[in-house]
């Protein structure tokens, strides 16, 4: 079985869902790609927890839903308290640094993700893209070309340029932040 | 509709399935999880000469539609359990003067306002008896975003050619969903249109049988005098109070659907011949169900799966003769057991009959269906 399971959780408003979204998005431009998108949230439309889940596939997906994820973003403390330990023994954590690490079983990666949103990109919103931007060569079915094509096609037309900006900061996170074995940023 | 590669949301296909069903008139009171229905036909039907209207409530909005479909247009609107429970009065109403129509319920946990964003398969009963009195009942239930699309326009086609209107069953995973679909060519997709008069509008009575249990319908306002009323009637669709009257129309609702069952009547199934254990599912359940027999098929279970995509009417016949040749059926639900009592009410065979339910607004995993098919193989 092929399947790909992306889990993405933090608070309503943070864009976890947002995000979930465009990587599905992204997928129509792979060829032969299966995805399901699926989302948890509660009634409040900020606040509350809120997860994504993206389930990527070259065969049919039946259970659209995450069963154990391949990768797991948590941008609050709640949310890595709640999914931490669901993660595929191969699989990989990307938690903002705000959060303290239970114990580590898998790959966990401490990144200041809120603090490069505000101080680099200047907009905290655009958290969410930098996210992408950070896991993005982690999901090797789909091509970073077509995620940018995805972003510009679902954000406000007005903040391409900004989310373009962060979704680079994120790629740069990802790729300069050298990570120990320990998950240390 | 260049672009048939979409991906799209289960609620989104409805939009995309009314419209490629014809649909003109959308009437309805935005609740979650259905919302993304309201807010896409507002986008889609002006574009194509349709119309959209938010109404005060749910009631005004079912007898809004049902007003629409009189006057010629294809009509639908869509809600949640709490939406659904309003409708119901009009619902009938649509039953009763044979008002081809949809009605789209995205079901959330209920009772009251329950569970807003979590998925519920709740209403199954209530799509079934939520209106008083015997009536005839069509509902669908998808299990995808390809599926979602496809019902739709069955619905529409099935309200038309029936002259009744149509539930469509979704859940809130079916509805939020988003999957990448490939939608048909507009040239691949059936339309069916109601039936209109052969006779003017002299010779012309509303509720008149002629070439089958479906009377003919014109538009209001195209000439023809055209009496309705929820009250029991004849031809001429005016009340006379008898008891004959009464009987006669409730024979002929019924049977326009019990006649019509190998038409009205959709499910799938992969049982081979010495499968033993079905795992019969419907709605975003079924994706676990498929999920769980390809699982057991690799462990050497012998067990086969049937989707119901038509609830109701419900398949009896069929189970009956599935019945008799399972050892095992289960039925995982996302309710406290609401399509297991029809089919145990359909099986004479000694197969065992088990249900999964939940309630609490989780899904069904797939090791959960799993697990008892290995207990009862």
């Amino acid at each position: 079985m092929d399947r790909f399971e992306i889990r993405l959780s933090g608070a309503g408003g943070q864009g976890m869902i947002l995000a979930g979204i465009i990587i599905a998005e992204a997928c129509l431009y792979e060829e032969g790609l299966n995805v399901t998108q699926t989302q948890s949230y509660g009634p409040e439309s900020r606040g509350g927890a809120s997860r994504a889940e993206v389930v990527l596939s070259k065969e049919v997906i039946d259970f659209p839903k995450v069963i154990k994820p391949d990768i797991l973003v948590a941008l609050t403390q709640k949310a890595y308290d709640k999914y931490y330990d669901d993660v595929k023994n191969e699989g990989i954590i990307i938690v903002d640094n705000s959060i303290e690490l239970s114990d580590i079983k898998v790959k966990t990666y401490q990144m200041p993700i809120f603090e490069k949103a505000i101080e680099e990109v200047e907009m905290k919103l655009s958290a969410n893209i930098l996210v992408l931007g950070i896991i993005d060569s982690w999901i090797k079915q789909v091509k970073s070309s077509s995620l940018k094509k995805a972003i510009k096609k679902r954000v406000p037309e007005k903040t391409i340029a900004v989310n373009m900006k962060a979704f680079a900061v994120g790629k740069k996170l990802a790729e300069g932040g050298k990570i120990d074995e320990q998950g240390e940023y | 509709m260049r672009d048939r590669i979409k991906l799209l949301q289960g609620d989104e296909a409805v939009v995309e399935g009314a419209i490629a069903a014809g649909a003109k008139f959308f009437a309805g009171y935005p609740i979650t999880p259905a919302s993304e229905i309201a807010e896409g036909l507002a986008e889609r039907l002006p574009i194509y000469g349709g119309k959209f209207i938010q109404m005060e409530d749910e009631l005004a909005s079912m007898a809004c539609v049902i007003g629409a479909s009189l006057s010629g247009l294809k009509s639908i609107t869509a809600t949640s359990g709490p939406g659904f429970s309003l409708k119901q009065e009009n619902l009938g109403l649509g039953m009763m003067i044979e008002i081809p129509c949809v009605v789209v319920n995205v079901q959330r946990v209920g009772p009251s306002t329950g569970l807003p964003t979590s998925p519920s398969q709740g209403d199954v009963m209530q799509a079934k008896w939520g209106t008083h009195g015997d009536h005839p009942v069509i509902a669908l239930a998808p299990s995808s975003v390809k599926e979602t699309f496809e019902l739709t326009i069955t619905a529409f086609n099935f309200a038309e050619r029936f002259r009744t209107p149509v539930i469509l069953l979704l859940d809130e995973i079916v509805g939020h969903m988003r999957e990448k679909v490939v939608l048909p060519n507009e040239e691949d997709i059936e339309i069916w249109n109601r039936k209109k008069p052969e006779v003017g509008p002299e010779d012309f009575n509303p509720y008149q049988e002629t070439d089958g249990l479906v009377p003919p319908m014109p538009n209001y306002g195209e000439g023809y005098r055209y009496h309705t009323t929820g009250l029991f009637h004849d031809k001429t669709g005016f009340p006379r109070g008898t008891n004959e009257d009464a009987k006669n129309l409730m024979d002929r609702l019924m049977a326009k659907i019990e006649s019509n069952m190998d038409i009205i009547s959709l499910y799938e199934e992969d049982i081979r011949d010495d499968d033993e254990i079905i795992v019969l599912a419907y709605g975003s359940t079924m994706r676990s169900a498929i999920n769980a027999i390809s699982q057991a098929r690799k462990a050497g279970i012998k067990a086969g799966w049937i989707k119901l995509k038509t609830i109701w009417p419900f398949p009896a016949d069929y189970i009956k003769e599935v019945g008799k040749r399972a050892k095992a059926i289960i039925i995982p639900e996302l309710n406290r057991g609401q399509i297991i009592k029809e089919v145990r009410e359909n099986i004479f065979g000694n197969a065992e009959v088990h249900g999964i339910n939940k309630y609490d607004g989780t899904l069904i995993k797939p090791e959960e269906i799993l697990n008892m098919i290995q207990e009862v193989k």
